[in-house]
């Protein structure tokens, strides 16, 4: 539901800001140039002046070897994101963890006493309200016995301890569906991760046009709510007015029939509206490589291959990381497709992920308790992904 | 090819090798666009066809006789037009709210050195972890014991907390770019630290704000389970993806009817998505050039 609108960085403005970016590489923007040479790594034979080529060549030479302003700044307007660090990223890492070092990016920060807690105090009573509260609550019922009878307040509750949870873990559908949440859930990230980076590669091998055909389709999908995107996608693949089986010439074949056919389409949907989030960020992050990097390594005789497997692959793996835990996130958590999609889980139950099933759980057959630890053991699964993700973060010498 | 007479025979060569691997990458680029597209363009085509169109087994994808009868039914029925307004007065208020406490937020964590700041920040990175649906039954309970169920108020104050984790986080970046010299001749100008914050620092991050705000904007007006759950049996109170599944009956859907709905579902998010992408790069552009 809310899923694919939470990016960890804001890519909006990087989709945007890469137009008019300073650093724009001159064959990636072909508006400027009328008749555009269209190839990567071919020094743009087109431009007029000699003049501009020649005393740009000593600075290539110093940029290769440390990074370069322009990059920074970069990295710096696309909000948080891990500016893709050139080489020697462990060396020149600041140090992690505790406070920075003073004086770190320049700023003569205040230690301002309260005013900062006080700033922050909305903030923190929001979310410790609604969400630390709730976190709590949901560990709590999933620990008690709480079903119709003690919400209507006929009987007290009791505590269980993890009598729920041994019912859980005992039930074989319980199995069933994280065995099916974890397969799905992968299959859409592999899937969203290669459509959306083969479309950034392709993005940047066309003139604007056609780019900017693709960017808007990818904007209209990455808009459209879930919940519209579900019932469209079932109206495409409708077995009696939808125009997929009319053009396949399937007849009346059902799509949600099927365990694995229904997958299919909701997975369809799923990274229908969750590629363009990879690809506007992958593609952004591969203009914000200095042209420099690409020529000095194509002077140095590097093939077409050499210079993605080994110099770009690296530097973009920090906005890699980022798309790519952001995906295992969403795609873990889908609700909203599954629910519609699949009208609240399939027949019998065959196309439950764990989402729709506590959601069942609890509001269906008013097993709350049941619904809660189902909850905890998505929270705790999350949450391990996280710590990796900060990990990896913290590997990257992300600064907090 | 004006430049073909160019000294160097290796590169245009090379030129030569490459165009039609180019124009192929356009012509896919191009279809995949097409493809990507056409969901979209299917839904506003189905909700402008008339009934006997879309009900009919040849699925053309055009129509002759385009007519507003979908829409006609959408707001007639079911009270669509107050869903609309709920929708939009939910969406609202956790952009407004938010964003300011994002702001006051996302100032604190960058402009101050202070205890457990960085703890903080890797908590509002986690709380962008936790599956808000696994939340959904205590604070159904929640809006319960506060007597909120039923009220609009029980999709907005979930959805700003919700959204307060990223949005501080995406807001950080901004506020950073705002040069520190700024903070220092404001108060070298005498101003206090308040004036400094809305005065000169709020009108700077605004465009981010509203970038964030997109993000906020879209997770509340998309909101299906909680409106699911919490808006139970006051249908007056009710949003438009609840309004939206009245037309779609799993047995017997009135597809005119759902994609007039999803139509005019989508078409603000569209909007806001594209006038926030300007407001964004004049804001950049204003702020980075200092």
């Amino acid at each position: 539901m809310t899923d694919r609108t939470v990016p960890a960085e804001g890519p909006t403005d990087r989709e945007h800001d890469t137009p008019v970016g300073t650093d724009d590489r001159d064959m990636r923007n072909p508006a400027a140039a009328p008749e555009p040479p269209g190839t990567a790594a071919a020094p743009e034979p087109s431009r007029p002046p000699a003049a501009a080529e020649e005393p740009a060549k000593p600075h290539r030479v110093a940029d290769h070897t440390s990074p370069q302003p322009g990059h920074e700044a970069a990295g710096e307007r696309a909000g948080s994101a891990p500016a893709p660090r050139l080489a020697g990223s462990s060396a020149g890492r600041p140090p992690k963890g505790g406070r920075p070092p003073k004086g770190h990016s320049g700023s003569p920060r205040s230690r301002g006493g309260w005013t900062p807690w006080l700033y922050l105090a909305p903030a923190l009573v929001v979310l410790g309200g609604l969400l630390v509260y709730p976190i709590y609550q949901l560990g709590l019922i999933s620990f008690l016995e709480y079903t119709q009878a003690q919400v209507s307040g006929g009987q007290p509750t009791t505590f269980q301890g993890f009598g729920n949870y041994a019912e859980l873990f005992g039930d074989p559908e319980f199995w069933q569906v994280l065995l099916a949440t974890v397969l799905f859930a992968a299959a859409c990230v592999v899937s969203t991760l290669a459509v959306g980076c083969a479309l950034a590669v392709l993005l940047t091998r066309v003139r604007a046009l056609p780019r900017l055909a693709l960017m808007l389709a990818a904007l209209g999908a990455w808009a459209t709510p879930a919940i519209t995107g579900s019932t469209v996608w079932l109206f495409l693949f409708d077995p009696d007015f939808g125009p997929v089986n009319r053009m396949l010439g399937l007849g009346d074949h059902s799509w949600t029939y099927g365990r694995f056919s229904a997958f299919f389409l909701v997975l369809l949907e799923v990274v229908w509206c969750s590629f363009p989030f990879v690809m506007v960020t992958v593609y952004a992050g591969i203009r914000a490589v200095p042209t420099e990097v690409l020529e000095a390594a194509a002077l140095d005789g590097a093939s077409q291959w050499r210079i993605w497997r080994s110099v770009l692959t690296p530097m973009l793996r920090p906005i890699l990381t980022v798309v790519t835990i952001q995906s295992v996130i969403w795609d873990f958590k889908v609700f909203t497709q599954i629910y519609v999609m699949t009208n609240g889980g399939g027949i019998a139950g065959q196309n439950l992920v764990l989402n729709v099933y506590a959601y069942q759980k609890a509001f269906a057959s008013s097993e709350y308790s049941l619904g809660s630890a189902i909850g905890v053991v998505m929270l705790l699964i999350l949450l391990a992904i996280t710590l990796i993700y900060l990990r990896l973060l913290r590997r990257q010498g992300e600064e907090l | 090819m004006s430049s073909l007479s160019s000294d160097r025979p290796k590169v245009t060569a090379r030129r030569f090798v490459r165009r039609p691997w180019r124009l192929a990458a356009e012509a896919s680029a191009l279809l995949i666009a097409v493809v990507v597209a056409f969901p979209l363009y299917w839904m506003v085509l189905s909700a402008f066809k008339p009934a006997g169109e879309i009900e009919s087994t040849e699925a053309r994808p055009w129509t002759l006789s385009p007519t507003l009868d979908s829409f006609r039914r959408v707001f007639e029925q079911q009270e669509f037009g107050r869903y609309f307004v709920n929708s939009l007065v939910v969406a609202g208020s956790v952009v407004v709210v938010s964003a300011l406490i994002a702001f006051l937020a996302a100032t604190a964590v960058t402009r101050f050195r202070f205890r457990f700041r960085t703890t903080l920040l890797i908590m509002f990175l986690v709380a962008q972890m936790v599956p808000v649906e696994a939340l959904t039954i205590p604070l159904f309970f929640l809006m319960r014991d506060f007597g909120q169920l039923n009220t609009l108020g029980s999709l907005i104050l979930p959805h700003i907390a919700f959204s307060l984790p990223f949005a501080i986080w995406m807001l950080r970046g901004f506020v950073k770019a705002v040069p520190e010299a700024l903070e220092e001749a404001a108060y070298l100008d005498g101003a206090s630290r308040t004036r400094f914050m809305w005065q000169i620092l709020f009108p700077l991050v605004f465009p981010g704000l509203v970038a964030t705000s997109v993000f906020s904007f879209i997770s509340a007006w998309n909101d299906f389970l909680f409106a699911k759950s919490f808006i139970i049996s006051d249908t007056s109170q009710s949003t438009l993806p609840m309004a939206l599944l009245v037309f779609y009956k799993p047995d017997d859907p009135d597809w005119g009817g759902v994609m007039a709905a999803s139509t005019v579902m989508t078409i603000p998010v569209l909007i806001f998505f594209v006038l926030v992408q300007r407001r964004l790069v004049s804001g950049l552009g204003g702020a980075v050039k200092d």
